[in-house]
């Protein structure tokens, strides 16, 4: 294939690829008088924020709540969910990589099949726990959920790491009198903030990202996540469809900036968890 | 993998254990290593085995309104279930949708990869606009496709992408998308296929950068084409690629319910229905638990049969020295 | 390095207390009062406000946190109110249809029967007999309705009808006869936006009870009238034939989106309940006109919401006074104006209500009653939703033969048929 024709080629690809987000990005910054689905594709006339400003505020005269509390919501619930799960995947990888015992792999394998289960066969008795346990409805209930469901991936990730950390590293701090948090602490957590990058965005990414917890474990609006305040603005056909892709991009903020200012990581954990969808 | 010394590390250890000849309780940071883990074994044990028993075993069960009705139906469910048009309908689609998304989504993934390897200016720029949609929730997507596939109407007036074929002057390309009982599901593939082609990309992407350049090399000396050699040197060891990238597309198309929900929901006769929103509708909105648990018990079966042979297979494969 | 660690934990531990907090001050006992509905929009949140006025009139120091869940004609907020009444999170006080609907929420478990408010406010007495029937579950009331709607109405464009000097058809003959003259001259005759599923049930309802008259239609949710009849095959076979004049865009369409081709005068007639005619006053449209659907003169189709009472309501003194405003004449008035229904009382004020309305109220006096399938009067909503669906499917199948076992079959699943 010529070189001009694989650099034609990748172009218009590359605009296919855009068109969405063109769409996106024109229809926010339209204002309520140009907004016409028949003129979509049109480019804005003037500048104008207000549309962003409704699906972020909401509108009390049409009834319907903006995002704004929706994403704190998010900010609270992916922030601690993934700190937390970083942490336990750390420990979790650490063990199974460097203080194998009989069945480490039988139960390595039962770990990995966790990654994969459609999580509707675990949602029904997961509501019942989750209420025994008056975590129900809360943020909480979600912050443990999504930390439960990412032992898997997160562990998966550490131990894969850890385990290109060399054994002998590991006998001589144990020679020098070094215990098992010892070596944690001097030998596994100075070289580990890569699969610390790598694990929290992808963490980071797939619970913001996440609708299926958040629709069935927060069914109060005030404490729902952003996915699903969006997917509800976006059903509820008093929201002008303007308004409804102004949230879809507050909605994809902060995993968009992840991805362009840590993409080099991203990339990393597609790849590293390349397990997991 | 080249973890080849912690490998001998665990084949002492495992040795020592077994000649001892008897258990011993562990001691010391050993101990203190089981309990490390305990925690995360427990829930693993009980958040996903446990619960999926539990979905299993309510499955067989009359539990069809909010108060739990635990008396035991056996399959009673699943023949309901298999005799109801609308999962029947799903069980149609899931196969379409899978079978379309991975088509797409590998042809695609690995023809950009393609490109983008022969070594071309601004590649960084393309890697992440093919790659930038992976960041977003299937409900963003979900929302933006909506309306670029809303067909608009013959009285009213295009929109969306018709309205953008009419503008190229493309009018005849112009179809009802998901409002279109023929094409449904189809027109959620094409948003997947959005979302999830640049990960494809990626992956064989770092495949192809695995490929020793001599190997290319010796393939021309040896008198390849260009043509030859991708054919018969690289598409060769790009197989495992092909392989984990149907591992993941397939089982995230099986159990696909976000973008469903918020592009299209059920359709017209529902056409773009799968089985995890009828799962969604008929437990937490028909309050048929029993019957929800029934499609959650068959949907992972699904998501099973694709995933445990593979699992095995690289497990063995990672056992070996 | 590890210390960086230790503040990140430190940091999360610290964002989990805050949100836990935030949880407790959720619970924790105030003087509020949590009125879950799915009235987030137009007519429907204004009429809602109007009955807080009342209550706030009556009540200025309670808090009222309206709780509301869009989407899908009420489908979304049932599930979530579902799972919290499961969950032991009730809301104060709910929004369900009059009827059969009640039966979803194990109103013996999750619900606390009203029969003394009904004794206390005379409610026995103020409200006609055929919705105390519609009322009663067991022999025990469990919500107090604050409306009424009725969901056969034909919306029409005037602008259209006149133009093409016709009039509003009365049967199905005249229907398809005025469809055939519009539809030659580019106007979508038949107007349905049925993306949501339960639209293209609530026509066949109405088409069901233009064939089948009131008696006929009633009897297919007792039992009385068989489902297998010849006359549910023709009203599958009419309502096939009025599907060949809607606009091809139904399917991407809520009922509202359809309504706006009535608005455009680019449609012509539209089969929906009275709600949308507090929806095109919301959108300052006049030029409608409304009639009984072919076959449906004299006859009633109505349902009706109400509010009940769930057990263990966290400020249960505040929703029991709010179920009394709720039955109010005040309250009732307050509400419907606005939300665009009439009053389940029978005696309100009605110069307080609009030209349609005012219709509505006096063919309510008259009318044979008949109750709303899709709107949860008519049956229990298991059935309703097989119903639903396979009325969905019709849509698309056209398979007459099929969909009458299908329906037949729903039927028996009930229990409702041998």
């Amino acid at each position: 294939m010529p070189r001009v024709a694989t650099y034609t080629a990748l172009t218009v690809l590359a605009a296919i690829y855009l068109l969405p987000i063109y769409v996106l990005i024109i229809t926010g910054l339209k204002s309520f008088e140009e907004v016409n689905l028949y003129r979509m594709w049109d480019l804005p006339a003037a500048f104008s924020l207000e549309t962003f400003a409704r699906a972020w505020l909401g509108s009390e005269s049409q009834g319907f709540r903006g995002l704004s509390n929706n994403f704190w919501n998010s900010v609270r619930l992916t922030v601690p969910a993934t700190l937390l799960s970083a942490l336990l995947g750390s420990i979790n990888g650490y063990v199974l990589s460097k203080w194998k015992f009989r069945g480490a792999d039988g139960l390595f394998m039962l770990l990995l099949f966790g990654m994969f289960i459609p999580y509707q066969s675990i949602l029904i008795p997961l509501v019942q726990a989750l209420r025994s346990i008056g975590l129900y409805g809360s943020i909480a209930g979600l912050i443990f959920a999504h930390v439960v469901y990412g032992i898997p991936i997160t562990t998966l990730i550490f131990r894969n790491y850890y385990a290109t950390v060399p054994g002998e590293l590991v006998e001589a701090a144990k020679i020098d009198g070094a215990g098992i948090f010892g070596i944690y602490k001097s030998v596994m957590l100075p070289v580990s903030m890569p699969a610390f990058a790598v694990v929290m965005i992808w963490q980071f990414t797939s619970i913001w990202n996440d609708f299926l917890f958040g629709v069935i474990i927060t069914p109060r609006p005030a404490v729902q996540p952003i996915t699903v305040a969006l997917n509800n603005l976006a059903g509820s056909y008093i929201v002008e469809w303007n308004v409804q892709m102004a949230g879809a991009l507050l909605a994809a903020l902060p995993t968009m900036l992840v991805y362009i200012l840590l993409g080099r990581y991203f990339m990393r954990g597609l790849l590293a968890g390349s397990l997991k969808g | 993998m080249h973890d080849t010394v912690p490998t001998q590390v665990r084949t002492v250890q495992i040795t020592r254990l077994a000649g001892n000849g008897r258990w011993k309780m562990p001691t010391g940071d050993r101990l203190i290593s089981l309990l490390l883990l305990a925690p995360s074994v427990v829930a693993i044990a009980v958040f996903i085995y446990g619960f999926i028993g539990f979905t299993g075993f309510a499955s067989l069960t009359r539990w069809d309104s909010l108060v739990p009705d635990f008396s035991f139906v056996g399959m009673h469910n699943y023949v309901v279930l298999f005799s109801t048009t609308r999962f029947q309908i799903d069980l149609r689609n899931t196969v379409t949708f899978t079978v379309l998304f991975l088509v797409c989504c590998l042809s695609i993934g690995l023809s950009l990869a393609l490109m983008l390897d022969r070594g071309i200016r601004g590649e960084g720029v393309f890697r992440s606009i093919f790659l930038f949609p992976l960041a977003l929730s299937f409900i963003v997507t979900g929302v933006v496709w909506r309306w670029l596939l809303n067909p608009g109407s013959v009285q009213l007036g295009s929109t969306g992408i018709n309205l953008l074929f009419d503008l190229l002057g493309l009018g005849f390309l112009k179809t009802g998308w998901y409002t279109d009982p023929r094409i449904g599901i189809k027109a959620v593939v094409i948003a997947a296929t959005w979302q999830m082609s640049g990960y494809v990309m990626a992956m064989y992407l770092a495949g192809l950068r695995g490929i020793p350049e001599e190997l290319r090399e010796a393939a021309i000396v040896d008198g390849a084409t260009g043509f030859q050699v991708y054919r018969h040197v690289i598409l060769p060891l790009l197989h495992p690629i092909t392989l984990g990238a149907i591992i993941i597309l397939g089982h995230i198309s099986l159990k696909i319910f976000d973008l469903v929900v918020a592009m299209t929901g059920p359709g017209p006769g529902f056409s773009s229905d799968v089985p995890a929103f009828f799962m969604f509708d008929t437990t937490f909105r028909g309050d048929n638990f029993s019957q929800g648990a029934g499609i959650a018990v068959i949907i992972l079966i699904m998501v099973a049969v694709l995933i445990v042979p593979y699992l095995l297979y690289s497990l063995r494969a990672e056992a070996q020295p | 390095m590890f210390r960086r660690i230790r503040v990140l934990t430190v940091l999360s531990l610290l964002l989990i207390g805050a949100i836990m907090q935030v949880g407790w001050a959720g619970v924790a006992r105030t003087n509020k009062l949590e009125i879950f509905s799915w009235w987030t929009a137009g007519g429907e949140a204004e009429g809602l406000s109007g009955l807080f006025s009342a209550y706030k009139r009556q009540y200025p120091n309670v808090e009222i946190v309206n709780a509301t869940v869009a989407g899908g004609a009420g489908t979304n907020a049932k599930a979530v109110l579902a799972t919290r009444l499961t969950g032991g999170d009730p809301p104060d006080s709910f929004q369900v249809h009059a009827g059969l609907e009640i039966e979803k929420y194990a109103p013996d478990r999750f619900l606390e029967s009203i029969d003394s408010l009904y004794r206390s406010e005379g409610w026995e007495r103020a409200l006609p007999r055929g919705v105390l029937t519609l009322l009663q579950f067991k022999g025990h009331y469990y919500s107090v309705p604050v409306n009424i709607h009725r969901a056969n109405v034909l919306w029409y464009s005037k602008k259209v009808f006149a133009d093409n000097n016709l009039q509003p058809p009365k049967t199905f003959a005249e229907f398809f006869q005025v469809a055939e003259t519009l539809k030659a001259k580019g106007i979508a005759p038949f107007v349905m936006g049925d993306k949501e599923g339960w639209e293209a049930g609530h026509v066949f309802e109405v088409v069901l009870i233009g064939v089948l008259g009131a008696d006929g239609y009633r009897g297919l949710w007792t039992g009385k009238t068989a489902w297998t009849s010849p006359r549910v095959t023709e009203a599958l076979n009419t309502f096939k034939r009025m599907l060949t004049y809607t606009n091809t865009d139904h399917a991407a369409l809520t009922w509202d989106g359809a309504g706006q081709y009535l608005i455009d005068g680019k449609g012509a007639m539209q089969i929906m309940g009275d709600w949308q005619d507090g929806w095109f006053q919301s959108k300052k449209f006049a030029d409608y006109g409304w009639a009984p659907p072919p076959g449906t003169t004299g006859i009633f189709d109505a349902l009706s919401d109400s509010f009940a009472l769930p057990r263990r309501a966290k400020n249960r003194e505040n929703a029991l006074n709010w179920l009394k405003i709720a039955g109010s004449k005040a309250g009732q008035e307050a509400f419907n104006p606005k939300k665009g229904s009439i009053c389940a009382r029978t005696d309100c004020n009605q110069s307080l209500f609009n030209a349609y309305l005012q219709s509505a109220a006096k063919d309510w006096q008259k009318d044979a009653l008949v109750p709303s399938v899709m709107h949860g009067a008519a049956t229990i909503e298991s059935w309703a939703t097989k119903y639903k669906d396979i009325i969905a499917l019709f849509v698309t199948s056209g398979d007459v033969a099929r969909t009458q076992t299908a329906l037949q079959a729903a039927c028996k699943d009930a229990k409702v048929c041998m």
